[in-house]
């Protein structure tokens, strides 16, 4: 493989600490190295800024969901189709982008890690297929757990070992990353017309809490000693008042301590936490709880976050929380699609305008906002728009700004129609901090990547590391006349490389590198009644045998990367 | 205003997507520039001036700019697309999305148009002397934004789903429609001078019908509220007003629910 020497770089690394120095990056054979010879090809970053790849931990990119939102939304491509290019294939979608453009709109922006974040394990062969078909960066997919009978049987009674033995086996059938929760036992209490709203509404028939499945499913990932924590969508998602559910949900995580060799330190990532910040009793007297959520969160070390921030766009909501959809297209009698998911989840889709001109769209911006700035600990908050539910991933470059530019914000705030009402509703009229770009290297590399326990591979440029890079156009000495100048340099990079390879250069598409699907493997010792339940249950109730569930070989996953976890029992 | 004249020389194998051919893409360009606009004939891109014969100058703006289509246009879609000002002539029939997405200007078809004419409409005024084809005025596939402003005026009949999920604006059928008319309405006015088949505002949440002629089976969901004297498109006369569709959601507004209204002649 080529060498390279990136000279004269500003360079951001929380990982080395690394603060705008100027510093050369050499990567060889894929990795970031110390030094190379002196045949290496030069890459000139002189006033420019570097930092590590970034790092998606939650959008929702690929699988059944995404595509029922491409098929009943053609409107979403409406006007949008980029033709065949070089070596980019033509593409198009707004807020549900196809395949290929997710990929390359990904990489031009400097990210060349991400996760999708709800897979229905049912549809895990669905999953891998579109992740196949996304090009260059590396992917994995988090199975949703939360409203799974199996999970549910077993935590009624407390077999956490079980619990961690159909995990160990789900993860390796569907080539799966990390526990996802989705509004627990809430989801399976929709099949039978009801919810979960508090932590405390038990579940019909499998009586049982989202509160038991939480903590159980803790246990279980920290029995197992897997990469990434428990990683959920509390219930009573979106709806005024619903910070308290939330901080009932973020107590769960007391008392508990990570344990894994992958230098995690948090047992649960909430998601999305704008969706859940929010105080009120009606959406008339709807405000801001984003201060309560972080104040917590900043006090336990052992949580941490990603904000979901609304960009105000016109976008498509998607979720395994199949209550809430309901609810969202009887607010806006936009078309609702629905499915339930056998034994496992189900989902919801609903078209979205965010106008800046109603004041909760405005206020739901605040609070996204909010959260990452009362944050003081970046390396435990990190930025999403939950793509595509607040808005598409390709606004980043936008949140960015706004982060980074209180006169951004400003301007903003002076624009909205319902100003002095969002004023009143949150604090975004008083927070005057800035974020650095170390703080956003934080917040889009170092963090998510040790969250996700990829702290040796990715979100960092320390020897050893991925030859992950990205190059923006922005020089960091040269103070920023116009904050529009930041949105422009995060939205398309100088260059990207990806494990060594450039895949970008000037914005577009070079190489379609060498994209890897992340999956965990976390093998158990054998376990006769979990196995025996596999079994009963695909004979008794799944749709499908064994045989046609599990996603194997060339075909859904043809460049697997396992992180191999020793099970310690 | 300058007049720009294109005609067809070499009609397409295929069908023509000809969405550069508008006043607002013609404007301050020379007959040479424009000949040069991009043109698309299956997967292949071609020129405007590989199809047509340009003469005569643009204005320099789109409202200064009357454009005259000439020749055999059957198999030339978007006509007049995303035009905000100006006039088109089209001096035959044509096909597909004339003048989709317009918001200003006079669009004048001579002959008859294909499906998806006027598509989410916002402004100005399309003239139909022959027939139009489904979809007219309506939204896009999957949108719930379809026309919202302007006028149309079809002096022959008209196909299905003419203004579906309409939110303003006017249509003018003087001819017959065929099912489903004004399905999702959400405003606006349909008016059809002949006769109305089934489906009649299906959904309908407000807006207006006016059906002249007869209603060959009516909505259930439409409640007849008595008769009244109308002035429609000029017309006085006497109609049982109908409203509806009750199935459906509807806003209030000053404490009264809104409905949409159906008018059909005595």
């Amino acid at each position: 493989m080529s060498e390279y020497i990136i000279k004269n770089g500003h360079v951001f690394d929380p990982v080395q600490g690394i603060k705008g120095d100027k510093k050369d990056i050499a990567v060889k054979d894929g990795k970031i190295v110390d030094r190379v010879g002196s045949s290496a090809k030069t890459i000139d970053a002189k006033g420019k800024t570097v930092m590590a790849g970034a790092v998606e931990i939650h959008a929702h990119i690929a699988g059944p969901k995404v595509n029922l939102g491409r098929i009943y939304r053609p409107e979403d491509k409406l006007f949008t189709n980029t033709r065949r290019k070089g070596l980019e294939r033509t593409g198009g979608g707004n807020s549900i982008p196809t395949t290929f453009k997710t990929g390359y709109e990904y990489a031009k922006m400097g990210y060349t890690t991400a996760f999708e974040a709800a897979m229905p394990p049912l549809f895990a062969r669905h999953v891998h297929e579109e992740i196949r078909d996304t090009p260059i960066i590396d992917e994995g997919a988090f199975p949703v757990f939360g409203n799974n009978w199996f999970v549910m049987d077993y935590l009624k009674n407390n077999e956490v070992e079980n619990t961690a033995a159909y995990i160990s086996w789900l993860l390796k059938a569907t080539k799966g990353y990390a526990i996802k929760v989705v509004n627990p036992g809430g989801t399976e209490a929709w099949g039978w017309g009801l919810n979960c709203i508090s932590t405390k509404d038990k579940v019909p028939y499998f009586d049982i809490t989202p509160e038991e499945i939480v903590k159980g499913l803790i246990e279980a990932n920290e029995y197992l000693g897997l990469p990434h924590s428990l990683h959920i969508h509390p219930n009573n998602l979106g709806n005024p008042g619903c910070y308290e559910t939330t901080l009932d949900t973020l107590k769960l995580a007391s008392g508990f301590k990570a344990k894994n060799r992958f230098g995690r330190e948090q047992v649960m990532h909430l998601t999305h936490a704008q969706f859940h910040s929010y105080k009120g009793t009606t959406w008339a007297d709807f405000e801001s709880g984003a201060k309560e959520i972080i104040d917590y969160v900043n006090r336990n070390k052992n949580i941490t976050i990603d904000t979901g921030n609304v960009t105000l766009d016109e976008t498509t909501t998607m979720t395994a929380d199949g209550p809430f959809e309901h609810h969202l297209t009887a607010l806006n009698h936009l078309k609702w699609a629905n499915c339930d998911v056998e034994l496992e989840t189900a989902a919801g889709v609903v078209p979205y305008v965010y106008s800046p001109n109603i004041s909760v769209c405005a206020i739901q911006w605040a609070i996204g906002l909010e959260l990452a700035l009362m944050a003081k600990d970046a390396m435990r908050c990190y930025i999403t728009t939950d793509h595509p539910n607040a808005g598409p991933f390709t606004r980043y470059p936008r949140v960015i700004k706004w982060l980074m530019s209180a006169k951004a914000r400003g301007a903003m705030v002076e624009s909205f129609k319902h100003k002095d009402k969002v004023l009143a509703a949150t604090d975004i009229g008083s927070l005057d901090r800035e974020l650095s770009l170390y703080e956003i290297a934080e917040m889009t590399r170092a963090g998510p990547a040790k969250a996700l326990g990829l702290s040796a591979m990715c979100g960092g440029l320390k020897p050893g590391m991925d030859a992950d890079i990205a190059i923006y156009n922005f020089n960091p000495e040269k103070p920023v006349a116009d904050p529009e100048e930041i949105e422009k340099a995060f939205s398309r990079c100088a260059h990207v490389f990806k494990s060594g390879t450039e895949v970008v250069r000037n914005g577009e598409i070079v190489s379609n590198g060498n994209k890897r699907t992340l999956w965990v493997n976390a093998p158990v010792k054998e376990n006769p009644q979990v196995l025996h339940d596999i079994s009963e249950k695909f004979l008794k109730y799944y749709s499908i045998s064994k045989a046609n569930y599990e996603a194997l070989g060339h075909h859904f996953v043809p460049n697997p990367y396992a992180v191999e976890v020793e099970v310690a029992e | 205003m300058e007049t720009i004249t294109i005609t067809m020389k070499n009609p397409p194998a295929l069908y023509l997507e000809a969405d550069v051919v508008s006043p607002d893409a013609f404007a301050g360009k020379s007959a040479a520039e424009i000949a040069d606009l991009p043109v698309y004939e299956g997967n292949a891109t071609g020129k405007l001036g590989d199809y047509f014969a340009v003469e005569g100058n643009s204005g320099a703006t789109a409202a200064e700019t009357k454009v005259v289509v000439k020749g055999d246009l059957k198999k030339v879609k978007y006509l007049g697309f995303k035009m905000s000002a100006g006039e088109v002539v089209i001096s035959g029939s044509t096909d597909l999305y004339a003048g989709a997405w317009m918001s200003g200007g006079k669009l004048h078809v001579k002959g008859s148009v294909e499906a998806f004419a006027a598509t989410a409409m916002r402004g100005g005024e399309l003239v139909i002397d022959g027939n139009a084809g489904n979809y007219l005025g309506a939204a896009y596939r999957g949108d719930w934004r379809g026309m919202s402003g302007g006028k149309i005026l079809v002096r022959g009949n008209a196909g299905s789903d003419v203004g579906m999920y309409m939110t303003g604006g006017e249509i003018i059928i003087n001819g017959d429609v065929d099912v489903h008319v004004g399905t999702h309405a959400e405003g606006g006015k349909i008016v059809v001078r002949g006769n109305a088949k089934s489906k009649v505002g299906g959904q309908m949440v407000e807006g207006t019908i006016v059906v002249f002629g007869t209603i060959e089976t009516m909505m259930p969901g439409f409640k007849p509220v008595g008769e009244v004297e109308l002035e429609v498109d000029g017309e006085k006369g006497r109609f049982f007003h109908y409203i509806g569709d009750t199935g459906e959601r509807h806003k209030k507004r000053k404490g009264q629910l809104v409905y949409g209204n159906l008018y059909r002649k005595v």
